[in-house]
């Protein structure tokens, strides 16, 4: 076409390229690119999860309250949409840093491949148009709506949610397993993005993995706060009714997590066996490989560490007698910083356990006693839960992320290929760090004054004090 | 044929944006200048702020929505704008943060509360009035060409620090204000509130006044620039570019009177159909090209991508027609306003009599038989299971676990 040919003109001016592999541009703050994407991406995860996890609890507690009549359900869902609505605003806005973002840090990712994945995001829009017009019908209408109107409004905010991050991760998943189109001079050509984004099939375990760690975050820091309540003496019905939910999300969800990340684990093992390796330390290709719990990676092997044998071919394929890939069927420019990844994941997977232990004793005692625990040490390990369930969420992406470096796409495209050749990244870097700082400190005020407002004069108008 | 029609879509979001989130950010700059009415300064930021608050995110999203069209179908295009615009886009991005933390924080204070509500009400109101600013100077770099293509190709500065992009900014925060005054009368008048009513009926006829200057001066400053602008100016001032214009002068002043006989709801609409007239305008004027020895056909992804878009924002958009009505048609109608109703809360207290209902229930073994049934069966197929579609069965039956043992968890109220 003809079209084509004046656009390889037009694209011959992007700095001289010259296929995928050489850098276009001379970025010197390459680095600080990465951090400033990373940590906007870890600023803006741990508000996804209470924007996959938490409508779905005010549901089901708005729920309770209509099959009962019991007003304190109905309380405790109005209360909850207020914080809902405070952070799915920071969610919101820490979401556009990172759509601008992308684009100002990568663009030539998005040159090349902007056509394969920007389906995905360009779906996610949608998802977030429902999801901010019913959360803004769902909590300004508590007064003036039927309650079971109300309740059908608040409906569309739980789906949103799941299909908001079924497609973004769509799009990480394919970043991590590209395909569905035909690589030419650098740049992605015949695209296919319907299958490449939902035909993928490293997608499922990943977008499994993460529904269930929104669970987790949202659940466990909730019933932080309520435990935080409980051992200072406020133990009254309200706040074993709030716990009870809180803590019960989270404890099915923890244990399960461990399955789906054993399903994820197998999943990189099969497509993307140098990340694997990185994960645990393993030099070179080996039948038969050992796990290595702790220990340090000091560039042949892991040292100082735990080894049991064979368990690693057990665990990646199921055969104890397996050939697990090594670092070595790349060249060291092609691996991942060992060390981070490894560590990332030894913490994921240790957090991990530990959160699946405490789900379990708590659903123990529930069932067993039928009540909720009374012993200290139970609420101060469910107040440490909440901050290192999202330890184990950020660790999980830097295990994902930090994995698949040097690529951007994976084996497809590198970082530094794909970085802008804008020289005003330290600036930016420094500027959003500060503004990230502000942000925190902003929703700590938020949450507190939330906890603090008085329990039984729930009659003020939603928009009055509560509403973000 | 196929190419033109994402771009339709991004100038439709651009027009929406403007419309719609336009006025929630001028909404802000009202805050910055409340005084001078009949309404004292902290009645008319309340009002103002609780008139934004059940729409400011829908309407946010469509800024999301140009962006992810933009990237997805005209990809070249995008790396090159956002690489050369980073600073502008940056400061935009900065303006998003605040504003939105600002307007959530600020819904949490009493009035009463002094030196904060202070910072945080300025803040909010200068980041509404630096965001609009800000997107709008991209805007004048892209319709003066000043954005060639390529990674970072173009002038880091004098790319959006120039006169067409100045006033560009300018006239968006003004225009924004105008936006957000027609739209506030109109709320006020739904609420009954006379002096409000008063106020912003003033302020929307002055701030009106300010953006036709504006957009006048604008096009002389278009015509002063000389070869960088010529383009853009014989575009403007010729064919449908020159058509779009008059309709958007035309319905300037349509609004303008309707705001004088008080017609708040025509004049809504009015003030829209003046949008959409100069962004067809700019679009007219710029077309076919998109960035300098580019247009937009070259710039467009593939057929398969740009089908996939297409379909995909079609689907999207049977879902997204009939929410937004009933957002728009729940607020015009009064059912989300907040203030005024008193009897709707629900007091604690009464669920004490109700408590009673609730009583324990046992554990169904129905129930729990089906928790154990679907772990086990869920484990087995996630952890043993070759293809995809077994694993997913298997995650599927996990899920049904989880949810059983929730329900059972937390059936008879936990303690
Ligand atoms: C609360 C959070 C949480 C917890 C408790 C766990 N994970 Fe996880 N994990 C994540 C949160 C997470 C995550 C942040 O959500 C990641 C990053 C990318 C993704 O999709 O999920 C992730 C990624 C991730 C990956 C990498 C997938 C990839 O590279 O694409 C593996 C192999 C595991 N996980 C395995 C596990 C195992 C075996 C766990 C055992 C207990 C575990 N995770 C607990
Ligand atoms: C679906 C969503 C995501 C997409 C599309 C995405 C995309 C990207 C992109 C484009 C980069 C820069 C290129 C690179 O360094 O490889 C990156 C890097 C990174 N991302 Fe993600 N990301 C996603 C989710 C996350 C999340 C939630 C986190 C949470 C912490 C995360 C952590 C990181 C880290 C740590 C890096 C830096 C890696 C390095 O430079 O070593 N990502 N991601
Ligand atoms: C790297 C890429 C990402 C980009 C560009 C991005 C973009 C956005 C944007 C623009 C919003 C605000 C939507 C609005 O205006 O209403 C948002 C919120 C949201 N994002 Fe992200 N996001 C990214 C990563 C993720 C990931 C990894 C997930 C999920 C797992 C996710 C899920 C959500 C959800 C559920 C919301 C709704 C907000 C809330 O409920 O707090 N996003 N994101």
């Amino acid at each position: 076409m003809l079209s084509r040919t004046v656009l390889s003109l037009a694209l011959a001016g992007l700095a001289g390229r010259t296929g995928g592999a050489a850098p276009p541009v001379d970025q010197q703050y390459l680095f600080e690119a990465r951090q400033m994407q990373a940590l906007s991406l870890s600023v803006h995860i741990p508000l996804v999860c209470f924007g996959i996890a938490f409508p779905v609890m005010i549901l089901y507690a708005e729920w309770r309250s209509l099959r009962s009549g019991d007003g304190l359900y109905r309380t405790l869902a109005r209360r909850w949409s207020k914080i809902m609505l405070a952070l799915f605003a920071v969610g919101v806005v820490t979401g556009t840093i990172l759509s601008f973002e992308l684009g100002l840090l990568w663009p030539v990712w998005i040159q090349d491949f902007g056509n394969v994945f920007g389906l995905g995001f360009t779906l996610e829009g949608f998802s977030f148009f429902v999801e901010a017009i019913f959360i803004g019908i769902y909590v300004y209408g508590w007064d003036r709506l039927s309650p079971r109107l109300h309740f059908l409004s608040g409906l569309p905010i739980a789906v949103a949610g799941v299909t908001g991050s079924f497609f973004v991760i769509s799009v990480n998943a394919w970043m991590n397993h590209p395909t569905g189109f035909t690589l030419s001079d650098g740049r992605a050509v015949d695209a296919h993005p319907w299958s490449a984004l939902f035909a993928n099939p490293f997608f499922w375990s990943e977008y499994v993995h993460m529904y269930f760690a929104a669970y987790i975050v949202c659940g466990f820091l909730m019933a932080g706060a309520y435990a935080w309540a409980y051992l200072r003496g406020r133990r009254g019905r309200y706040e074993r009714t709030a716990l009870g939910i809180c803590l019960s999300a989270a404890s099915v969800a923890a244990p399960a997590e461990g399955v789906v990340g054993d399903w994820a684990a197998r999943d990189v093992a099969k497509y993307q066996p140098v990340k694997l390796a990185a994960m645990e330390g393993l030099p070179a290709t080996t039948r038969g490989a050992a796990e290595h719990l702790l220990g340090w990676y000091n560039g042949h092997a892991v040292v100082y560490g735990i080894e049991i044998p064979r368990l690693l071919s057990l665990l990646a394929f199921h055969n104890p007698n397996a050939v697990v890939k090594g670092l070595d069927i790349v060249p060291l420019a092609d691996q991942p910083p060992v060390n981070v990844v490894r560590f990332a994941f030894q913490i994921m997977v240790d957090v991990g356990a530990l959160l699946a232990l405490l789900g379990v004793i708590y659903l123990f005692i529930r069932f067993r006693r039928r009540r909720l625990p009374e012993v200290t040490w139970f609420y101060w390990a469910v107040i440490a839960a909440g901050p290192l369930s999202v330890v184990a969420l950020i660790a999980g992406w830097i295990t994902t992320e930090v994995g698949r470096q040097p690529w951007i796409v994976y084996d497809v495209m590198r970082v530094d290929a794909a970085v802008t050749g804008a020289h005003d990244i330290p600036v930016g870097y420094g500027a959003l760090c500060l503004v990230y700082l502000g942000l925190a400190g902003a929703v700590f005020w938020l949450l507190r004054r939330f906890s603090r407002v008085p329990l039984p004069v729930d009659d003020e108008p939603p928009g009055g004090s509560g509403a973000g | 044929m196929l190419a033109d029609v994402p771009m339709v879509f991004i100038l439709v979001g651009i027009t929406a944006y403007t419309v719609l989130s336009g006025a929630d950010f001028g909404a802000g700059l009202w805050t910055l200048i409340p005084g001078g009415g009949q309404t004292d300064a902290a009645t008319t930021r309340d009002h103002t702020r609780h008139s934004i608050g059940p729409v400011w995110e829908a309407n946010h999203v469509w800024l999301i929505f140009i962006l992810t069209v933009a990237w997805t179908c005209y990809p070249v295009a995008f790396g090159s704008i956002v690489s050369t615009l980073s600073i502008p886009l940056f400061i935009a991005a900065v303006g998003i943060i605040f504003r939105g933390t600002t307007y959530a924080m600020r819904s949490q204070l009493e009035r009463g509360e002094g030196r904060g509500v202070r910072l945080v009400e300025n803040l909010f109101a200068l980041s509404s009035v630096l965001t609009p600013f800000a997107l709008a100077t991209v805007i004048g770099a892209i319709a003066t060409g000043r954005v060639p293509v390529g990674n970072a190709r173009g002038n880091l500065i004098t790319s959006w620090l120039n006169p067409v992009s100045i006033l560009a900014g300018v006239l968006a925060v003004a225009f924004s204000g105008y936006l957000a005054a027609v739209y506030l009368a109109a709320d006020a008048r739904r609420l009954a509130e006379r002096s409000l009513v008063h106020d912003f009926r003033i302020r929307a006829l002055a701030s009106g006044v300010a953006a036709g200057a504006l957009a006048l001066a604008g096009l002389l400053v278009v015509r002063a620039e000389g070869a960088q602008t010529r383009a853009l100016w014989h575009g403007l001032t010729s064919g449908a570019g020159l058509a779009m214009v008059c309709l958007c002068a035309l319905a300037g002043v349509l609004t303008m009177i309707l705001v004088w006989l008080n017609r708040f709801g025509l004049a809504r609409a009015s003030a829209a159909l003046a949008v959409a007239a100069v962004i067809a305008g700019w679009a007219a004027a710029q077309s076919p090209r998109l960035l300098p020895g580019l247009t937009v056909r070259q710039a467009a992804a593939d057929p398969a991508t740009l089908t996939a878009t297409i379909i995909g924002v079609a689907v999207g958009a049977v879902v997204l027609v009939p929410s937004l009505t009933l957002l728009y048609t729940l607020v015009l109608r009064g059912r989300l306003d907040t203030g005024g109703s008193s009897g709707g809360g629900d007091p604690f207290v009464s669920s004490r009599e109700t408590a009673a209902k609730v009583t324990a229930r046992p554990m169904r073994p129905a129930a729990a038989a089906f928790a154990v049934a679907s772990l086990v069966v869920g484990v087995g197929l996630m952890v043993f299971a070759g293809p995809v579609w077994a694993a997913g069965v298997g995650a599927l039956l996990l899920l049904a676990c989880a949810v059983t043992v929730f329900a059972l968890a937390t059936s008879p109220p936990a303690g």
